[in-house]
């Protein structure tokens, strides 16, 4: 029996992303970040999400992709995933999809630049389209924070 | 299920009871003959088995029962405590935690108490002193009777078989269709005590006489008569279905006498360590008298209804769960940044009905944030109250004797401090115990009394707690100190000649320091004081050490009222917000430039006739568009670790306000450097908040 999966579909360098609905708390329009000192620079920092403060990163910065200047379009989708609550920059979200479970392929070795460690799967969805599922738990996973830190002294 | 609804509350209770036997069992011990706080232990134990068997944790129930009939004994004068009854006792109720934390953690509350038990049992039969004296009266354990003999009784027996008497254990069933059972029984009895003399019966004799036993009933008897004949005069009586006897033989009193002067051998080594308690013949004074009747008759209902009568002076007060007073904290704290917001629009505005009513919602959300952050105090007692068990414990292992004499438990601190604030304080204390005061050996030698004295004190002093542990112990050795410190490469030959007393002290804080000869179980691994010490420092805290050799050492730890909302100072640097704690900064003021200047590559200022080292903030925290030494004058802050100071350069200074402490989110925990967390101003932004610790190395 093939399930039913609902992802939020976003955006990050003409390629599409998803992350499972119920992993994702909301997703907010830019705010202003407040840098925290003496992090990795995918670290944007920390911002005020209605009282509480929630770290911020730059999707791309993590991935190893080109930053870019943030647009009209772009924004901050808060998941929570490994106890803890990230804020992912993003190039834009506006989606929801249903994937069928059977449609989900296993990563291939490399996806546009990206570690096949930070993914999950590929959705293919009609003809054309590709749906990269991300690897929460890689993708917050504090080990390279910790070793940056440890570089950085 | 409908019994979470009771957990709660049981976990909650089932402490206090806990707590509550700690305290007087360590009571009892000084004062063994007082039977008074014997009730109070027994009421607690008592409510305890009755809830524990409410909410089905049976090895709780049954542990806390077999320790109640321990505790009954002793009530009544048939049993005086001795240092194996009170380990005994301690023992259980170190389970009874270990079970009531296993279930506050979601098991079950199952351990298995058996040998526990079985030690309580073998009190009760009269094993006082925990060589196995129960053992021979094997007799009793052979027929398997709910009969059991306390000392007294005992010796009874035993002084009666020496005297030529025969000695029985009788157990008769009446028949099952028998209408007055009690009328039979008393024939029974009649019949028995006009051959001889009955020892003990069970039930009682009222209870058998009230009809209150079963089909059967049973009796230690002495008599001249013999066996066949005793039986054929009880069988006599009609309406009897059975009569099993047992003799009680010479050769059991003879295991009787050999273990008895194994015990007292044991008991005269006991004498030397321990204080023992002799005997006191059973009083039977009117007041011990009603008491018990009191106890017996609530007992049966027990279960049911664990309402203790536990002194009248019923405190005002309601039990809250912490998560609520969490939120109502969190809302709170909301409620003080849309405050700032307000007071900042309002001063924008200008209007004059505006501007008074946020003044005065000012002065109520303030009046407001005193009542919240006082709902949130508690007693460093709950804190506190462990440490006498534990230096009892310690002393005893240690083969030490300490007094710990505790002031101002009722002082309160924040909960999060209090959550925090005990492991630290119990490595202190037993540091204080194991390394402090000498042993007794030495401490006669040196002429201090032979029960070494530590102090716990806790006090307010301005926006600070301070708790205090002191002993009269030999104090911290200099040159040894610094001897290890060098060997541990702690600090070199050189420093360690300008070093002061003080910061030769302080040197016990480095990681990696220890000065026990030989390392205990207790403390002496060199991985605690440092431990101690980032733990404080963490909490917002500093302690300090002051010691006299030959005379005893003082820890100081300083700690501050509340970890949820600060007084701090808000500065600028470029177009970023940072916070320093207001409790950290000596003075504001400004520098010109020309009066940093460079001693050994690093920059320094003069500052009240010292020099003090500067810190670029910017620097510090690689600010992206502020820098200060394009500035011919500078605002600087000066801030201080103890009693060192330090300037640090800023931008701007914004003004003192009340900021609410936020995590900095978990995934950025760990080594943050400058930053020690976060705050939300009243535009929304977040700001961070500079440790001030970290600054000054």
């Amino acid at each position: 029996m093939a399930e039913e999966l609902k992802v939020i579909v976003f955006t990050l360098a003409q390629e599409e992303y998803g992350i499972e609905v119920d992993k994702v708390r909301t997703i907010e329009r830019m705010v202003p970040i407040t840098r925290v000192p003496k992090t990795p620079s995918f670290v944007k920092g920390v911002i005020n999400l209605r009282g509480i403060v929630i770290p911020v990163i730059d999707l791309r910065g993590r991935f190893g992709l080109e930053e870019t200047d943030h647009t009209e379009n772009s924004r901050i989708i808060i998941v929570a995933a490994n106890e803890l609550e990230v804020g992912f920059i993003v190039d834009s979200a506006n989606d929801v999809m249903d994937v069928m479970s059977d449609k989900i392929e296993n990563p291939p070795e490399v996806v546009g630049g990206i570690k096949a460690k930070y993914i999950s799967g590929v959705a293919k969805i009609g003809e054309s389209r590709l749906l990269i599922l991300l690897n929460l738990v890689e993708v917050l996973s504090r080990s390279e924070i910790i070793q940056l830190e440890q570089f950085g002294d | 299920m409908e019994m979470n609804q009771y957990m709660s509350m049981f976990i909650d209770e089932s402490n206090d009871h806990l707590q509550s036997l700690n305290e007087n069992m360590l009571r009892l011990e000084q004062q063994p003959e007082d039977i008074s706080i014997v009730q109070i232990i027994f009421r607690s134990a008592h409510t305890l088995k009755g809830m524990s068997a409410t909410m089905g944790f049976e090895d709780l129930a049954s542990l806390t029962h077999e320790m109640e009939n321990v505790l009954d004994l002793v009530r009544n004068d048939k049993l005086s405590m001795n240092g194996h009854i009170f380990d005994t006792l301690f023992k259980c109720l170190d389970a009874l935690e270990a079970m009531v934390q296993d279930i506050i953690n979601g098991g079950t509350g199952k351990s298995d108490v058996v040998d526990l038990v079985q030690r309580l049992k073998g009190i009760v039969k009269g094993d006082v002193d925990g060589n196995g004296v129960a053992k021979s009266s094997a007799p009793a354990a052979a027929v398997s009777a709910p009969l059991v003999l306390d000392q007294y009784q005992l010796s009874v027996l035993s002084q009666s078989l020496e005297g030529g008497h025969k000695a029985y254990y009788i157990e008769v069933k009446v028949q099952e269709d028998c209408m007055l059972k009690a009328a039979r029984a008393y024939m029974v009895f009649d019949a028995l005590e006009r051959n001889g003399e009955v020892v003990k019966a069970f039930p009682s004799v009222q209870e058998i006489e009230q009809e209150q036993f079963d089909r059967s009933f049973s009796v230690y008897y002495i008599s001249q008569v013999e066996e066949s004949e005793l039986r054929d005069s009880i069988s006599r009586v009609s309406e009897i279905e059975s009569v099993v006897m047992n003799v009680v033989d010479r050769q059991s009193l003879e295991e009787l006498e050999g273990s008895r002067k194994a015990a007292e051998q044991t008991a005269e080594a006991l004498k030397q360590t321990a204080a023992t308690i002799t005997p006191e013949k059973p009083l039977e004074s009117a007041e011990s008298n009603a008491s018990s009747n009191t106890a017996r008759s609530s007992a049966p209902a027990a279960p049911a209804a664990p309402a203790a009568p536990a002194g009248n002076n019923a405190p005002r007060t309601i039990r809250v769960d912490i998560e609520r007073l969490d939120s109502l904290m969190n809302l709170f704290s909301e409620l003080l940044i849309d405050r700032v917001r307000l007071e900042q629009l309002a001063s924008e505005v200008r209007r004059n009905d505006l501007t008074e009513t946020v003044e005065h919602m000012s002065r109520v959300s303030a009046d407001l944030q005193n009542i919240v952050l006082k709902l949130r105090m508690v007693p460093v007692e709950s804190v506190f109250n462990r440490f006498p068990r534990m230096v009892r414990d310690l002393a005893k292992s240690l083969d030490k004797k300490v007094d710990l004499i505790i002031v101002g438990a009722e002082t309160e601190l924040d909960r999060t401090v209090i959550d925090e604030i005990g492991d630290p304080l119990v490595h202190l204390i037993r540091n204080a115990v194991d390394h402090g005061v000498e042993p007794i050996t030495e401490r006669i030698k040196l002429g201090k009394p032979e029960v070494g004295t530590v102090h716990l004190r806790a006090f307010h002093s301005g926006n600070h707690v301070f708790i205090e542990i002191e002993e009269d112990g030999k104090g911290i050795n200099r040159p040894k100190v610094l001897e290890t410190a060098i060997k541990r490469g702690v600090v070199t030959v050189e420093e360690s000649k300008n070093l002061t007393d003080d910061e030769v002290n302080m040197l016990i804080f480095a990681a990696g320091f220890s000065t026990a000869d030989k390392v205990s179980d207790i403390s002496g691994r060199g991985v605690g004081l440092d431990v101690v010490k980032s733990k404080i420092s963490a909490l917002g805290g500093h302690v300090a050490v002051t010691s006299t050799l030959g005379s005893g050492t003082k820890f100081s730890v300083q700690l501050p009222l509340t970890l949820s909302i600060i007084a701090a100072m808000l500065i600028k640097l470029g177009s970023e917000k940072y916070a320093f704690p207001l409790t950290s900064i000596v003075e504001t003021g400004s520098v010109k430039r020309s009066d940093i200047r460079m001693l050994h590559g690093n920059r320094m200022i003069e500052y009240r006739q010292s020099i003090i080292p500067v810190i670029s903030l910017a620097e510090l925290v690689d600010s992206p568009d502020y820098r200060d030494d394009e500035e011919a004058e500078t605002e600087m802050l000066v801030i201080r670790k103890g009693d060192k100071l330090a300037a640090i350069l800023v931008d701007e200074f914004i003004g003192q306000h009340e900021i609410v402490l936020k995590p900095l989110g978990k995934y950025l925990t760990g080594n943050q450097g400058v930053v020690s967390g976060a705050t939300i101003l009243g535009d929304g932004q977040v700001a961070l908040i500079v440790d001030p610790n970290v600054l000054i190395k």
